[in-house]
């Protein structure tokens, strides 16, 4: 028997790129999610009431010591049975809610990051020209405060991308899981979890010099407008 | 009588344990230009930073056009002013601030705009066109879709009184607006603020070292000293005929 058939490869990889809407489908959700819920754990430690701010900092450090597949496992295993909230919920939901929460820990964090790298004048002078609380933070702050994440944001969203197999275990058929199950039916999993690798390659290594390049943009943000100035200035 | 517009009720402020301000009793009625001169440390950006509602006064009551700016009825006891009665009281009030604070992420004409449009829901043309006859009377006419990060100190802190004149407010604060610049951009700043205090219609509180400015400028000069108000009167009674010794050992830095 052949270690490697392109016969097989090419067989597989026609079973296997069905799965791929799912992989895609599933990164894209459990990042939105994640984007989103990442306010709310940044908005709720800001609220001045110091035992809240501590519960949602220990509940924030519990999401991020504890591994991704445990919580996922939780979610579609264990969440069904817990009496009155508990319900069952099919696995792509699970693996929204598992991931997206586990990372909407970590996007919180870089919201507050940007957040904390606002000039405090800034704030001062939102509240001098009597801007409300939601014009103060949708005017002036995050404007300033989310464009210097965006190159942050992309990584999780590269490293987000890696983690979404785990998703096969509870049952979610993208790459990984039909792969696994080529693999099964006919007793070969060389060439299958190659293509996997090959689909995941190519698909965050661009993205990857994509980020880099956005990071770059981003430093050169306030020169360039300064570059752009003298240049100006010199042809008056 | 004329009412004040703003009035100081034995005011004090402490930060932790150490206190800044111990009982300020203050009157600055419409339209007068009251400078604040003190040595650092003694108060003097804290007595704005509470009028702009920046910091709240430990004790005592501020009263801006005869509203209590930090408390509010409540059942028919006073309690601390929620946002809504800040927001209140606050929109007579403008202050340009020493690092001029402004939007980096908005052209000079939309930093100038965006709170006239979002604020006081101004109409987006009126707003637009009251916004560059600001700019042209603070000589930057010509740079309104600059962002701030291409102009230089002095024109920054020219488009920072732009976009809170626009605001049109009764009492407009200065919190050392020349401390932060090179001494060759004092002077344009400072121009700018004589015109404005010329047209007469804002109240104007100046925290200045510029004494000769003060004196040129101010109806009523305060000297702050360790918390208190050491001295107040006119900018000539206060400047060249006080005989408050540590006015003078103030002054004095100032004239070597």
């Amino acid at each position: 028997m052949n270690i490697w058939s392109w016969d097989v490869f090419a067989d597989a990889f026609l079973v296997i790129v069905q799965g791929l809407g799912i992989t895609l489908g599933l990164t894209i959700a459990c990042y939105l999610f994640a984007l989103i819920f990442g306010f709310f754990w940044t908005f709720l430690r800001r609220i001045p009431f110091k035992p809240l701010h501590w519960v949602i900092t220990w509940i924030m450090e519990f999401i991020r010591s504890t591994p991704p597949l445990v919580q996922l496992f939780f979610i579609f295993y264990a969440w069904p049975m817990v009496p009155v909230v508990g319900m069952t919920l099919d696995p792509f939901t699970s693996a929204i809610l598992g991931l997206g929460i586990h990372f909407s820990t970590y996007i919180g964090e870089v919201y507050r990051s940007g957040i904390d790298g606002v000039d405090k004048g800034q704030w001062e002078a939102a509240r001098a020209l009597n801007f409300s609380t939601r014009q103060k933070w949708t005017k002036i702050i995050l404007p300033q405060a989310i464009p210097p994440t965006i190159p942050m944001l992309g990584n999780y969203l590269i490293i987000m991308f890696k983690e979404v197999p785990l998703a096969s275990t509870i049952g979610v058929a993208g790459i990984l899981h039909m792969a696994n199950s080529y693999g099964a039916q006919y007793w070969t999993y060389l060439e299958p979890l190659t293509i996997v690798a090959i689909l995941f390659l190519v698909m965050s290594y661009p993205s990857a010099l994509l980020i880099n390049k956005l990071e770059k943009k981003m430093n050169r943000r306030f020169d360039k407008k300064e570059a752009l100035n003298s240049s100006k200035g010199a042809t008056a | 009588m004329i009412e004040p517009i703003v009035t100081f009720n034995d005011v004090h402020k402490s930060f932790g344990d150490v206190k800044v301000l111990k009982g300020i009793d203050l009157d600055i009625k419409p339209a007068e230009k009251v400078a604040i001169i003190g040595p650092s440390g003694s108060g003097k950006t804290t007595i704005i930073r509470m009028l702009m509602t920046l910091e709240q006064p430990t004790s005592g009551d501020i009263i801006v056009d005869g509203k209590n700016l930090w408390k509010m009825e409540k059942k028919g006891s006073m309690v601390d002013a929620n946002e809504k009665h800040l927001r209140n009281v606050r929109g007579d009030i403008g202050m340009v601030f020493q690092h001029f604070n402004l939007f980096p992420h908005m052209t000079i004409l939309e930093n100038c705009m965006t709170a006239p449009i979002h604020v006081k829901n101004e109409d987006k043309s009126t707003a637009k066109q009251r916004s560059i006859e600001m700019l042209e009377k603070v000589g930057l006419g010509d740079k309104l879709d600059n962002y701030p990060s291409q102009l230089s100190g002095g024109q920054k802190q020219r488009v920072a009184m732009a976009r809170a004149l626009v605001m049109r407010p009764k009492v407009m604060l200065f919190d050392e607006v020349t401390s932060a610049l090179d001494p060759e951009l004092v002077g344009e700043v400072l121009e700018v603020i004589r015109d404005i205090a010329k047209e007469g219609e804002m109240a104007m509180i100046l925290v200045t070292h510029e004494m000769d400015f003060a004196l040129d400028v101010a109806d009523k000069v305060l000297f702050l000293d360790e918390g208190v108000i050491a001295e107040q009167g006119t900018a000539s009674e206060v400047i060249e005929h006080s005989t408050n010794e540590r006015l003078q050992s103030f002054l004095h830095r100032f004239r070597s």
